[in-house]
């Protein structure tokens, strides 16, 4: 166990990382991700009011549909990444958002600080989250809800599994199809036991979340995204929506703008050692000449891939697919190329 | 039988004439998790006692691996290399990672024996 934004979180479970990374990718893999904070937001104008600190279209989000998307800072920087869900108006109507655990409180302060005050905004710090993630979690969660299987991907609904009220989603950071499921504290562990007793069914810990999230190229906020990086050089441009591009409104957009016309001067990109030796977040990137063009945000041993995988910044004059590279580790450098992101093939559900 | 001797970093040693082998303890294995990674020294290279002489990544994070004894590099285990879930299975055994020529016997007397590297660990807990 180890200390996590305020929670003891196991790195892993007697399986150990690799037999809990693969058999996640094989069969399904239970991760308990209650420490992300949930924060409910009513109100009729809550996707056009939040609309004013991220870049995603949240209007064009249709009931029980999904999208993640960034809060933004006024330099163009990431203050944190989210899911955000349309709740249905049976359910309440308004927005869930799930946010990291190590932001959920700035987070807070931060939503209170700028929203329109027609939006109510509700802490569900105490609500519980589980991620069930992998080719056989369809499978295994369609036998307490059959409704889940046809799912489409980035959709919610809510769903009674062995009779507990739970907010599913079909979302999770691993690269395969998966759900998560949001259920009230005092029925999280009777669920998590009840999807454990299924013969797929392992418990993974921070350990192959950390993996499985690397190889599928999902960055991890405080190390891949923060503060300093903008969506443009994270390479998470895609989460600026064809109307805002076109509108703006969002904080830092026109330094964001700006960057979708004229680049950015670094980039997030994937990146494949030559060698068998990980590098780690850190390591720092230069080119065949030795000078400095950049630094790995994340890295490590992809058990999928059987290789090291990282991710990292560089000069845009690098950052084409192929392009070699040095990464120095223990004072040696060692040939490395960008390369593609995700390192695996993914497996979101699509129907 | 020889007496193996141990270190605070959890490395282990072995005496045999004027040579010795070297790996990490079982103790260390099992706190390090899945090994994914090793990188021994080169052949003929002078290791000093308490300074690194190789490292050991699992799929949490890199480890350095001290050498216990000051002396030259007469092998190195390639297998463990070429497939670093050795350490895990065998720790003490088929897992080992190089053999030192020892400069000073002496210092194995400076080691713990197998009862207070027992104690040792167990203090760690």
């Amino acid at each position: 166990m180890v200390p996590f934004a305020g929670y003891e979180m196991p790195v892993q479970y007697p399986a150990g990382i690799i037999a809990e990374h693969l058999h996640t990718r094989a069969q399904a893999g239970l991760f308990d991700v209650s420490h992300m904070g949930q924060i409910r937001l009513y109100g009729a104008d809550a996707a056009r009011a939040l609309e004013a600190l991220v870049p995603g279209d949240l209007q064009a989000l249709t009931p029980q549909r999904m999208r993640y998307t960034l809060l933004l800072n006024e330099k163009g920087g990431i203050h944190d990444d989210l899911m955000v869900t349309r709740v249905a108006k049976e359910a309440g109507g308004g927005l869930m958002l799930v946010v990291n655990a190590g932001c959920k409180e700035a987070d807070l302060a931060h939503l209170q600080a700028r929203l329109d005050r027609a939006v109510t905004i509700e802490p569900q710090f105490e609500r519980a989250l589980l991620a069930l993630q992998g080719p056989r979690a369809a499978a295994v969660l369609a036998r307490f809800a059959p409704g889940v299987a046809t799912m489409p991907f980035m959709s919610a609904a809510g769903v009674s599994i062995a009779g507990i009220a739970c907010g599913v989603t079909r979302s999770g950071y691993t690269g395969e199809d998966g759900f998560e499921i949001a259920v009230a504290p005092e029925h999280a562990v009777a669920l998590a036991e009840r999807l454990l007793g299924e013969p797929e069914v392992m418990p993974i810990g921070l350990g192959a979340r950390d993996t499985l999230r690397l190889e599928a190229g999902l960055c991890l906020y405080g190390h891949d995204i923060d503060e300093t990086t903008t969506p443009v050089e994270a390479g998470l441009a895609w989460t600026v929506g064809k109307r805002r591009r076109a509108e703006g409104g969002f904080p830092g957009a026109a330094i964001i703008l700006r960057e979708f016309a004229e680049g950015v001067a670094r980039k997030r990109v994937g990146i494949r050692p030559d060698g068998r030796a990980p590098a780690r977040e850190g390591t720092v990137i230069t080119d065949a000449g030795g000078t400095r063009i950049g630094t790995v945000t994340s890295g490590g041993f992809g058990l999928s891939v059987g290789a090291p995988v990282a991710m990292g910044y560089v000069d845009t004059a690098h950052n084409a697919e192929g392009s070699v590279l040095s990464l120095i580790v223990r004072d040696v450098p060692r040939p490395a190329r960008v390369a593609p992101l995700p390192f695996i093939k993914t497996r979101y559900y699509r129907g | 039988m020889r007496a193996v001797r141990y270190t605070k970093d959890h490395e282990w040693v072995r005496q045999d004439g004027d040579v010795a082998t070297v790996g990490i303890t079982d103790y260390a294995q099992s706190q390090l998790g899945d090994v994914v990674y090793v990188e021994l020294p080169e052949l003929g290279r002078e290791v000093e006692q308490g300074k690194e002489a190789a490292i050991v990544e699992s799929a949490k994070a890199a480890s350095e691996v001290y050498a216990p004894v000051s002396g030259e590099v007469v092998a190195v285990n390639d297998n463990i290399v070429a497939d670093p879930a050795k350490v895990n299975a065998d720790a003490m055994g088929e897992g080992w990672f190089i053999k030192v020529r020892l400069k000073n016997p002496k210092e194995l007397d400076g080691l713990m024996d197998e009862a207070a590297y027992q104690e040792f660990v167990g203090e760690q807990h």
